[in-house]
């Protein structure tokens, strides 16, 4: 395998590139070449054992830390990752790439087709979870790294922490798995469909081919992304955010304006994100998440596993108020793996704030992680 | 490495019943505070349940294998036979049904460890005596209308329980309110009534591991795919 590397000046960000790969997808389908761009924080020690993949959410990117040039904003975990953060770069090397079929500088829809000056849309392959973590084996694997200390990841991320250690448990030590689950339910797939309907109904997609005028179907993207975002909230939550408190004004404007807070938000929400997403980009990893489905298979595929995966410790972090992975979605990955006398910690954290709160200030889930990670690398560096 | 001395009077006990080695279950684990002394002393591989969230999140964060979530609806994930040493340590009182608990803990585990406090011992006889009121001590703090303990019983209660169910008691231990050490099955007379506190090694008669057989070829390596 040869491998290339640059940096994007403009993405600020690190593009390894595959070439002559043909890595073959989940779909049956095969991509000749691909890149992926991907940061790291820290430094890699001399016996390379201290290497941490994060795998971002649906939208995340590769900008964990520090500065996101997308969006002019710190990178979406940085109150977790970095100097004597939980995720601590002063004792750990931390690596997220974007996904494959993501819109950040990985190999997605937005990106050119091989050899041609046009961009895949929806001509590009059907990608799913497990794709993506075989394409994140094969960065793992050009940067010289044989083991990853840990995968950590949120939602999507943690399917993909969980597809690790399903296939490849014997390059890792354990896994941190947030607000996750072993499939993704039927209510999370009608909300995706909705979400995906919204941006194929918007005139501007046009079958995936608006980039050919240079054009975004904004209203498609924003909705889908308004009706998302409610699902990462809670009741709750909301309720304390916003009430039924009026935006601007004193009294009700009788007409369709954003008379209320929680619709001005919502509508800021979908706004800012048309500015940073690919529409395609949406409907392909929306998808891959919908595809995720290890209910009937789990627990086979670790108890037969022909790669060793005794030695595989798991943290799975689950949120009271989090409806989209319920804690009872955590509870049987945790069950199973009780049942095969695994290594598992579990714990189900008491908050308001919903699913999102894997990404907000939850002062329990940093003392888990920062222990966890602290500890355990303690006993391999005894 | 050094021996780390026990929190707890009964941890220390504990600790004496079990050998080097082995797999182990703590029920109530709290912060992982046995599970770390037996960890040290005796070399074990510890897992913990526990109820309260924030004890949870200490043990996770000093590094065991602690779930968070209640013994008596949880433990029927464990497969049988699947620890060693199953430890209920000051809880059987507080549980709703004690005897299905006993039985779960020798299912998952070959041995169980179970320690109470004694309510046949004299002070709470004598307080209900004279007093005619349910008796608080400093093994059972609480009173009647809040107590975490809704089923108490005698050291005598819990071998007629343990006859009945063909529990082997294989080593029990009393401890007097002074910390007085002794052995509950070599004392004659008294011991129901001096045991503030008894700490018991517990396995069936006759125990053997299930043999499983089966007509299928086992698994040859490499045959089963991984996804």
């Amino acid at each position: 395998m040869k491998t290339k590397f640059t940096t994007d000046t403009k993405l600020e960000s690190e593009i390894a590139y595959f070439e002559n790969i043909n890595l073959k997808l989940e779909s049956g389908d095969i991509i000749d070449n691909f890149k992926l761009a991907f940061k790291t924080y820290g430094k890699l020690n001399a016996d390379k054992t201290n290497a941490i993949l994060v795998c971002h959410a649906l939208t995340g990117d590769q900008y964990v830390a520090g500065n996101n040039p997308i969006t002019g904003r710190e990178g979406w975990w940085s109150r977790m990752v970095g100097p004597n953060k939980p995720i601590d770069t002063h004792k750990f090397f931390v690596i997220c790439s974007n996904v494959l079929g993501g819109c950040a500088g990985s190999t997605g829809p937005k990106e050119l087709r091989n050899g041609s000056d046009v961009a895949y849309g929806g001509n590009f392959p059907s990608v799913t979870i497990k794709d993506m973590v075989k394409a994140q084996s094969l960065l793992i694997e050009s940067l010289n790294i044989e083991n990853l200390f840990s995968v950590i990841g949120g939602s999507m991320g943690a399917m993909q922490a969980l597809q690790w250690a399903i296939d490849f448990p014997d390059k890792i030590l354990n896994i941190i798995h947030i607000a996750g689950a072993l499939k993704h339910s039927a209510q999370n797939i009608a909300f995706h469909e909705v979400g995906r309907q919204a941006i194929m109904s918007d005139p501007i997609w046009k079958n995936g081919k608006y980039f050919e005028n240079n054009e975004v179907p904004e209203r498609g993207l924003s909705v889908a992304r308004m009706i998302a975002h409610i699902t990462y909230l809670s009741e709750n939550a909301m309720h304390r955010k916003f009430g039924r408190k009026l935006q601007s004004r004193d009294i009700i404007s009788f007409g369709f304006d954003a008379d209320f807070q929680v619709e001005s938000y919502l509508r800021y929400q979908g706004k800012s994100f048309v500015e940073r997403f690919d529409a395609n980009s949406y409907l392909y990893l929306t998808r891959a998440m919908d595809y995720f489905d290890h209910d009937e298979t789990f627990r086979k595929n670790i108890e037969f596993s022909h790669n060793p995966n005794n030695h595989l410790k798991y943290l799975i972090v689950s949120f009271t108020s989090d409806w989209l992975f319920p804690t009872i979605e955590s509870k049987m990955i945790v069950n199973q793996l009780n049942s095969l006398s695994r290594e598992v910690s579990f714990l189900e954290i008491d908050t308001d704030k919903g699913h999102d709160s894997f990404l907000l200030e939850e002062p329990q889930l940093d003392d888990v992680i920062k222990g966890f990670l602290t500890n355990n690398f303690a006993k391999i560096d005894e | 490495m050094n021996k780390i001395n026990s929190i707890r009077k009964d941890w220390s006990l504990i600790e004496t019943l079990i050998a080097e080695d082995r797999k182990i279950l703590d029920i109530g684990c709290g912060d992982g505070g046995l599970m770390e002394q037996l960890e040290n002393n005796r070399n074990a591989i510890t897992h913990g349940i526990e109820l309260n969230r924030d004890l949870a999140a200490n043990a996770i964060a000093r590094g065991f294998n602690v779930v968070h979530g209640n013994a008596e609806l949880d433990l029927s994930q464990y497969s049988n036979n699947s620890f060693d040493y199953v430890i209920l340590s000051q809880t059987l009182q507080a549980m709703m049904k004690p005897k299905d608990i006993l039985s779960e803990l020798l299912r998952i585990g070959s041995k169980a460890i179970v320690s109470f406090p004694n309510f046949g011992h004299w002070k709470i006889r004598l307080q209900l005596l004279i007093s005619g009121k349910m008796p608080v001590t400093e093994s059972l703090p609480y009173t009647w209308y809040d107590t975490p303990n809704i089923h108490f019983f005698t050291i005598k209660d819990f071998l007629n329980l343990c006859n009945e169910m063909n529990i082997v008691i294989e080593k029990s231990i009393g401890l007097t309110s002074k910390g007085k050490q002794f052995d509950i099955s070599e004392s004659v007379t008294g011991v129901n009534f001096f045991t503030h506190e008894a700490i018991f090694l517990l396995s069936y008669k006759n125990y053997e591991p299930v043999k499983i057989k089966s007509s299928k070829k086992v698994f040859a390596k490499n045959s089963v795919i991984a996804n």
